[in-house]
Parts: C-alpha cells; sequence; structure tokens
C-alpha cells in the first residue's frame, strides 16, 4: 500500500516546482500558472491528510472545496487585472509594470 | 510492488514532468498544454485517494474552466502570433536555489514528525460520504460560515473582473 | 435464456469466467473486460454515427420535399460509405506556421469530449458503462472539455478568422454549460441522487412531466452546447467560412464532423435518459433487453425533434443567442431551481399528514411540481409581454410625392 510520505512528498515537489515558476518567468501569466500549480499541490496534501487520518471526518474535505472556490476567484481577477494591464502598456512583462518602483 | 503503488508512480513521473514542462516552457500555449496534463494527473490523484468527487470537480473547475481562461488570456495578451525572447528572467539559478531549499525545508520538517510513514486506514462508510459532506456545508455548527464567505468571494471576484477587464464606455 | 433475456452481462461473465480460468487474479481479469467493454463501447458510438448521418440527410430532404440519398443501396442506406472513403482519402494540408502538435491534438479532444459521455449512460437496468455516483457532475466535467478542443483548433491554425470563430464557438459553449448545469440539477434534486442510473430508477413517473421548464432549458442548452440550428453561426458555410474548422481537411475534418452528429445523438440520450425515463418501460426490469429498445425509441424521438429544429428554424446572431442565455435562461433556470427546492422540501414536510395511499405519491408529487411549473411558465410569460416591441406608430398620414402635376386650366379647355 501506499504510505502518506509519498503523497507528502510529491505535493512537496509540486509546491516547489510553482515557487519556481512565480520567481523565474517574466511573463504575468505565466506567474499565475505558478500560483496554479502551488494551489494544486495544497489541494492534494489536504486531501491525503484527510483520507490518513479522519476519513470519516469532512473537515478536511470542506477546507479542499473551500481552497478550490478560493482559487477560481483569484486566477479570474488575476486575468482580468493582466487583461487590464496589458490594454494600458501593451506588454505583460512582470518586469515591465514598474511605475510604482522607485 | 503493488499495482497501486506502481499507478502512483507512473501518475507522479508524468504529473512532475508536466509541471517542470509548464514552468520551463518557451511558449505560452503550450504552457497551459502542460498545465492542463497536471490538472488532469491531480485529478487521478484523487481518485486514488477515494476522492472521486474532488476528481470530478477538479476536471470541471480547473481544466474545463480556469484552464480555458489562460488560453483565452495568453492569447489576448500578444502582439504577434510567435513568441520571442527569453522566457525567464536573468537570476534564474537563485529561483531554482530557493525552490530547492523550500523542499529540503518541508522534507526535513515532515521527517521528523512521527505520523510520516503510515498506511491507510480502511474506509468503512463509503456510501453516505457525499452527503455528509453536502450537510457539514451548510448545517450553523459546522462548516456554513467558510461557505457563505466562499460565494460571498465568488460573487466579489466576479464583479471585479468584469468591471476591470470590461470596455469602459467614454 | 439468460442469453437472450440479456446477452451483453451474458457474454461479459463468461468472459469473466474464461480469464479467471486461465489463472488471471481476478483484479486483471476484471480490468481487461472493462477495456473490451469500452473499446465496443467507442466501436458502437462511431457505428450509430453511420446510421444517424442517413436519417438526418433523410429527414432533411423529406421535410424539404425532396428525396435525400437514394441511390446508393435501397432507400440510399449506404451513402454513407462513399462519404467516409472519401474523408478518408483526401489530403492533409497543414497550413504554414501552424503548430504541428496542438493542430493534430485538437480534434482528438473534441471527439473524445464526445465519446467519454457515453461511459455513464444507463442502457439497461444492468448494461451501463460504470455507474458513478457522481455521475451527473462527471457529464459536466467531460462536456467542458469538448471546448478545449475548440479553442485549441482555432488557435493552431495559423488564421484570423479560425481564431475569431473559435472565440466566439467557445463563448457560446462556455455561456451555454450554465444553464445547462443548472437544468440538470433539478433531475437531481426530484430524484435525491446523482447517479444517472439512480436517476431512472427514481423516475416513476417521468422528469418531463414534473418539470417541463427544466427539460425545456436543458433541451435548448444542449443544442447550442453542439452548435446545432438554430445556434449554428459558428459553422454555418455563409459566416467565417467553417469557422474553428477552416484550415482541417482529410481525416481530422472527419473526426469533427462525426464528433458534431455523435453529439447530437448524445444529447438525445442524455434528454431520454433524464427526462424522459431513460430505459423504463414495460416489463424493462425482467427483459433487460427489451430496456435497450425502449431507450434507443425515446432517443430517437428527442433526436428526431432535434433535427426538426434545425431544418425549419433561422439562424440566430450571436448578440441575440448571448442576450437569450443570459438575460433568459440563466434567471428562469435559477428562478426554477429554488422554486423546485421549497416545493419539493415543503412537500415532504406535509406529505406523511395527509395519508395517501402509498403508489398515489409519486403522482401527487408530479401533479405538484407540474402545476407549479405551469405557474411559472404564465408569470413568464406575462412578463415578456410588457417588455413585447411595442408596434410601430404612426406620426402622421402618409404624402404622396410621386403624382404628376395638375396641368394648367389653360392646357384643358
Amino acid at each position: 500500500m501506499i504510505p502518506l510520505s509519498w503523497y507528502l512528498i510529491f505535493a512537496a515537489l509540486l509546491f516547489c516546482i510553482g515557487i519556481y515558476g512565480v520567481l523565474v518567468r517574466k511573463n504575468a501569466i505565466a506567474i499565475l500558472m505558478g500560483i496554479e500549480l502551488m494551489l494544486n499541490a495544497v489541494n492534494v496534501n489536504l486531501i491525503a491528510f484527510w483520507r490518513y487520518r479522519d476519513p470519516a471526518g469532512v473537515a478536511g474535505q470542506a477546507f479542499a472545496i473551500i481552497v478550490f472556490a478560493v482559487a477560481a476567484a483569484e486566477v479570474a481577477v488575476g486575468l482580468a487585472l493582466i487583461i487590464s494591464i496589458y490594454r494600458r502598456r501593451n506588454s505583460v512583462v512582470a518586469d515591465d509594470i514598474n511605475l510604482l518602483k522607485w | 510492488m503493488t499495482v497501486e503503488q506502481i499507478i502512483f508512480l507512473f501518475v507522479a513521473a508524468v504529473t512532475l514532468i508536466a509541471g517542470i514542462s509548464v514552468v520551463t516552457s518557451r511558449n505560452l500555449i503550450h504552457s497551459a498544454l502542460w498545465l492542463i496534463l497536471t490538472l488532469s494527473g491531480i485529478a487521478v490523484f484523487y481518485v486514488l485517494l477515494n476522492a472521486g468527487f474532488f476528481a470530478v470537480i477538479q476536471v470541471v473547475i480547473y481544466i474545463g474552466a480556469i484552464a480555458i481562461l489562460f488560453i483565452f488570456a495568453a492569447m489576448l495578451t500578444r502582439r504577434v502570433m510567435q513568441d520571442t525572447g527569453p522566457q525567464s528572467n536573468s537570476n534564474w539559478w537563485l529561483g531554482a536555489v530557493v525552490a530547492l531549499l523550500f523542499f529540503a525545508g518541508i522534507t526535513l520538517i515532515l521527517i521528523n514528525w512521527q505520523g510520516f510513514a503510515t498506511q491507510a486506514p480502511m474506509l468503512t462508510n463509503t456510501s453516505g460520504q457525499l452527503s455528509q459532506l453536502g450537510l457539514a456545508l451548510v448545517s450553523p455548527d459546522k462548516y456554513v460560515l467558510p461557505f457563505e464567505l466562499a460565494s460571498v468571494l465568488l460573487v466579489a471576484g466576479m464583479i471585479g473582473a468584469i468591471f476591470v477587464a470590461g470596455d469602459k464606455k467614454q | 435464456m439468460n442469453f437472450i433475456i440479456d446477452p451483453i452481462s451474458f457474454i461479459a461473465n463468461w468472459l469473466m469466467n474464461l480469464l479467471l480460468s486461465l489463472g488471471l487474479s481476478p483484479i486483471v481479469s476484471n480490468v481487461i473486460v472493462k477495456f473490451i467493454g469500452a473499446f465496443l463501447l467507442g466501436t458502437f458510438g462511431f457505428s450509430l454515427v453511420i446510421f444517424t448521418i442517413w436519417l438526418e440527410r433523410k429527414l432533411y430532404a423529406r421535410i424539404q420535399d425532396r428525396f435525400g440519398p437514394n441511390r446508393v443501396g435501397p432507400w440510399g442506406i449506404f451513402q454513407t460509405f462513399p462519404d467516409m472513403i472519401k474523408i478518408f482519402t483526401k489530403e492533409y494540408i497543414t497550413p504554414v506556421g501552424a503548430d504541428k502538435i496542438v493542430y493534430n491534438l485538437a480534434p482528438i479532444f473534441s471527439v473524445s469530449a464526445v465519446l467519454l459521455t457515453w461511459a455513464v449512460i444507463p442502457f439497461a437496468p444492468t448494461i451501463v458503462g460504470t455507474d458513478l455516483n457522481v455521475g451527473v457532475l462527471y457529464l459536466m466535467a467531460v462536456g467542458s472539455i469538448g471546448a478545449l478542443g475548440i479553442i485549441l483548433a482555432g488557435w493552431s491554425s495559423n488564421n484570423k478568422y479560425s481564431l475569431l470563430g473559435a472565440f466566439r464557438s467557445v463563448a457560446q459553449v462556455v455561456s451555454y454549460e450554465v444553464p445547462m448545469i443548472l437544468a440538470l440539477l433539478i433531475p437531481v434534486l426530484l430524484g435525491q441522487s446523482m447517479g444517472v442510473n439512480s436517476l431512472v430508477y427514481a423516475q416513476d413517473v417521468w422528469f418531463i412531466f414534473l418539470s417541463p421548464i427544466a427539460a425545456l432549458i436543458f433541451f435548448l442548452s444542449c443544442l447550442a452546447e453542439t452548435g446545432r440550428a438554430p445556434f449554428d453561426l459558428l459553422e454555418a458555410e455563409s459566416e467565417l467560412v467553417a469557422g474553428y474548422q477552416t484550415e482541417y481537411s482529410g481525416l481530422k475534418f472527419g473526426m469533427f464532423y462525426v464528433g458534431e452528429f455523435l453529439h447530437a445523438f448524445t444529447i438525445s440520450a442524455l434528454m431520454a435518459t433524464l427526462f424522459l425515463g431513460g430505459w423504463r418501460g414495460p416489463w424493462a426490469e425482467q427483459v433487460p433487453i427489451l430496456g435497450v429498445a425502449w431507450f434507443f425509441i425515446k432517443a430517437f424521438l428527442v433526436y428526431f425533434f432535434v433535427v426538426l429544429i434545425r431544418i425549419s428554424m433561422p439562424r440566430l446572431r450571436i448578440d441575440q443567442m448571448l442576450n437569450f442565455n443570459w438575460k433568459f435562461l440563466t434567471p428562469l433556470a435559477l428562478v426554477l431551481l429554488i422554486i423546485t427546492a421549497i416545493v419539493e422540501k415543503s412537500f415532504m414536510v406535509i406529505a406523511p399528514s395527509l395519508n395517501l395511499m402509498e403508489t398515489a405519491i409519486p403522482w401527487v408529487r408530479a401533479g405538484l411540481h407540474l402545476s407549479v411549473n405551469l405557474i411559472i411558465i404564465l408569470i413568464t410569460v406575462q412578463i415578456l409581454k410588457t417588455h413585447r416591441v411595442k408596434e410601430v406608430q404612426i406620426v402622421g398620414k402618409p404624402r404622396l410625392v410621386a403624382v404628376a402635376p395638375e396641368p394648367p386650366a389653360s392646357v384643358i379647355s
């Protein structure tokens, strides 16, 4: 059978791939993709903990559903902001959006 | 090596390779396609964890809506059809070091936790789980407050996204 | 006798016993039998398309007062085979600058999204691909994969018009998913389960009698999802050439074509399963093969209506379509959902105190829901009447301008 450690290591790996994506990519949309990877890793973690520690309860599942809803809302607003920025500045490279930098 | 372990290793390998391709791909649409593969792999994981409901929810929300949103946004924010220029920052090695440090830190903390290598407990009653979840999300002494807050968040997100991205009629 | 009553389960059991006696473990033999079943289901879906293409062309022709194909075989039933051979032998032309991987992947997404829906539709009480307890949710999930195929096809063709057609297509498909999902929730509410086979078991009275508005909303939304008329702006020959399918030729276009026809029949099958009682009919539980016959009769009845609507209605514009969806179907579906939930709950609370007969309860419940639906229809029609476009107002008498002038008096006399 599969021990819990395998799921946790996999979720940690996916989370770190997401961190790499957020820190390294130039395009704002690619940064959002990295955030999605991180949220998915968190969800896998939550469901794995629910299954292995308390399968009769619903706490883990309810938390995971809320994370799904939050991720969807955040992607929608983030992409709307990126499209609005593209209309003004004609660029979505994260380094070019530096008007507030001093 | 049981069949379940082989399936787990195969799907984990596919998902991680797809995840790495998401963050290293040059073309943004190819990144979105690799993201779809990653999300499908995670849906298979939910099935392995006896959470079939979440697998279907993952396909509906992530692949059916969020991935399409990403593809739309990638198409609407490009000046030419092809991608040009480097896709990574100049300090990409620093990002890789930070990611590896994070991974090492998480793994160290988890190894020293005594519940790290537990096996899965047997599921006793699998038929009533979905209705239990539904009841828990709307009962006042369980999780109705986060549920209502999530719906308020979704409405706020919807209004905000329409307002921000809509054409301002002068 | 067992073989005649239920051939498919008989063959499946026989195959399972054969594999077990060969020494394979139960898990592996189960997997092999399921794989064979999935392969047969896919083949069955495609061969159904061959029949429905001929049926649709004949129906078109007859409604338009002409013969359809009638040369190749008696009544033209073999017409689809020469068409298939023609499509197979056409050359693949990949446009310059097209993204090859995505270009080849897009038709696969479109067709697989449709084929995956057949996995949860029950043909008979014992013949179902897999009895998921979240079958309705699974139907929504694979429906949204189809939209992905469309946008990838439009983008990878390296053609501005394909891209525009794909944008419009995806806007339509994604918008009409909302009332479709809301209308799908009403059978789930009435049947108290999300599994498709359980919903068919729960239909003592067909759900179309319990909630005709939900059936109508579901039917219209599914028509718009497939891109059939009157919502077929995307693939009409006079608009944007062929939309997102412009740059496809040969078998890749054939896959889009087959996927579209199979989708039309799939929504007929879904409508029959969820609203018309599926395989239910006289003697369906004892003789499962008869359940298959009832299911197909109902599915082809709905398919006849799909073709009838396609042949007789003009096309809607894209803004009319989206207005219809967001300003009419979605509020109506939401209101219907709330009212159905309230009525159902109050019926469950009041019913034990009414001392009804055991067999009359479903009919009383059906009558209650039907009357509530009729009230909603009346209110909706009244609201629509107040928003009717008023008649043209006449502000003055028409003045004759093209009249010859009177000749001067000196000329007459």
